[in-house]
């Protein structure tokens, strides 16, 4: 964090924004779906979780019906496992409910090359056959590199494949924001 | 960590992010398609010289589970019961491009050799190795205790845990002890002095004859298999007065704490060590540590071949 801030960091959502858009989120997806009933909202380790967690509470608070919420870790279908060193594996919460014949919405914070939602497709072919799979995200930032796209979008941020995007949420980092490093030095 | 030959050399951070991957990998048994895609394309060679059951379809299911080729290479009836020394065979294995050898050898120290003698350029792991280690049953052993005792978190600090019987030929009893050692848990050996190796007072354990003043204080107790085939002489009189002195029946299982549990590695000896009441009694964890010791070993493989080769050693 420390050395991102050492490059030019500024801030693209705030945290009034990230809620505006999860409410937004929350309402399309009631909206599509015409209402809450056979929903399943699962996020996508480690800050997909939290907005997913975020989403389902305001579906229920527009629906007056609880989601059911999870988290699946698609470390285990990665396609670049044998770039890196074993990673650690994030937990996997599926509802009791499971996954079959409902609508599942899949939550992440940030869609990039769409690697990581085409790793999920796969994990959640082995959980069960979902009647349909959305996908929400907070930030769309382009460059993607699989034919993939999302359903629900908080914004879209054009961004260059040198910069980074970081996602802060206040369950892990104390703060609600988006923010974009300059990435030449990093 | 490139191989796993001990259960000494895992350090907690280490032992707890196997235990901690297994409980992950434990969710998959539970889901309508036991498989991931993980180690597509690596090859896993069982290599057993000695007779294992449970061991061997266990490390051969966890391989399949993580979608890994897997190929049994039994030293009976091959060439090994041939005259073909470790050496050539780890070089066959080599040239058709093992992945990872797990190897179950009669001599300990078998699996240390085939790691570091540059025959092959997979990973080792040592499925027991004569009365040396056996690191994967250890680990399995110390989730189902953290499972059980610890409710699936943590280390095992200040868990109490009794192992009795054959702790001389035992590779099981060393590798729980060094493991638990390092995860914090206290542990207690019971055994016929005869039945304990020499330099056990340098053992990071405590040791005692009488099984019956240990039970109270236990939260685990572990019973050993009298290894029969690795007794060559005569450690104890009877079979019935090692059971009487030693075994653990429903009268004496009156002495262990209620919340505790019993353990056995298999295969049992009913009516030796263990008594068939105990065995099926709500307190013996046997069929789940075979469960466990499933994912477990899934958790060892990804760890070991699921991410880039390493280029150092």
């Amino acid at each position: 964090m420390d050395s991102a801030r050492a490059h030019d960091l500024r801030t693209v959502l705030s945290g009034d924004d990230i809620a505006r858009a999860t409410r937004r989120i929350a309402h399309e997806i009631v909206e599509k779906a015409k209402g809450a009933s056979d929903l399943v909202i699962l996020g996508i380790p480690t800050r997909g979780v939290y907005l997913a967690q975020r989403i389902a509470a305001a579906i229920s608070e527009i629906e007056g019906v609880e989601v059911p919420v999870g988290s699946l870790d698609i470390t285990l279908y990665r396609d670049d496992l044998r770039l890196q060193p074993p990673r650690a594996l994030e937990p996997t919460s599926i509802p009791a409910g499971g996954i079959d014949d409902k609508t599942v919405v899949l939550v992440d914070d940030v869609l990039y090359s769409g690697r990581t939602i085409r790793a999920a497709l796969d994990a959640l072919n082995d959980v069960g056959r979902p009647a349909a799979v959305r996908l929400a995200v907070l930030v769309d930032r382009g460059h993607r590199e699989l034919p993939i796209r999302p359903d629900y979008v908080g914004k879209n941020i054009p961004t260059s494949s040198t910069e980074q995007v970081f996602v802060r949420l206040s369950e892990l980092d104390g703060t609600d924001a988006v923010e974009i490093a300059d990435g030449a030095g990093a | 960590m490139r191989h796993l030959l001990s259960a000494g050399e895992l350090d907690r951070d280490t032992a707890l992010l196997i235990l901690d991957t297994a409980a992950e990998m434990s969710a998959l048994s539970e889901r309508s398609v036991k498989k991931l895609p993980t180690l597509r394309g690596r090859t896993v060679v069982n290599l057993f010289f000695e007779d294992s059951t449970r061991t061997r379809i266990s490390f051969e299911l966890a391989a399949k589970r993580l979608s890994a080729d897997v190929i049994n290479f039994a030293a009976k009836g091959s060439s090994v019961s041939k005259g073909e020394s470790l050496k050539d065979t780890a070089l066959t294995l080599e040239a058709m491009g093992a992945d990872a050898v797990v190897i179950r050898h009669w001599d300990s120290g078998a699996p240390y050799r085939l790691a570091h003698a540059n025959w092959i350029g997979g990973s080792v792991i040592n499925a027991g190795d004569g009365t040396h280690e056996h690191p994967t049953q250890a680990l399995l052993d110390a989730y189902t205790m953290r499972k059980h005792l610890r409710g699936g978190q943590g280390a095992l600090e200040g868990v109490r845990v009794g192992i009795v019987g054959d702790v001389l030929h035992s590779r099981v009893a060393r590798s729980n002890v060094l493991l638990l050692q390092t995860l914090g848990a206290e542990v207690t050996l019971v055994a016929p002095p005869t039945l304990l190796p020499i330099g056990i007072e340098e053992w990071p354990c405590e040791v005692s004859y009488h099984i019956d003043e240990v039970l109270p204080k236990v939260d685990a107790i572990m019973m050993l298999r009298v290894q029969s085939e690795r007794m060559k002489d005569a450690y104890f009189p009877t079979a019935r007065e090692y059971s009487r002195l030693y075994g653990l029946g429903g009268e004496r299982m009156k002495l262990l704490p209620e919340h505790a549990i019993v353990m056995h590695p298999g295969p049992m000896n009913r009516g030796m060590e263990i008594s068939a009441e105990v065995a099926d009694s709500a307190q013996a964890v046997m069929v789940e540590q075979v469960a466990n010791g499933v994912s477990v070993r899934m958790a060892v493989l990804y760890l070991l071949l699921g991410g880039a080769k390493e280029l150092s050693e």
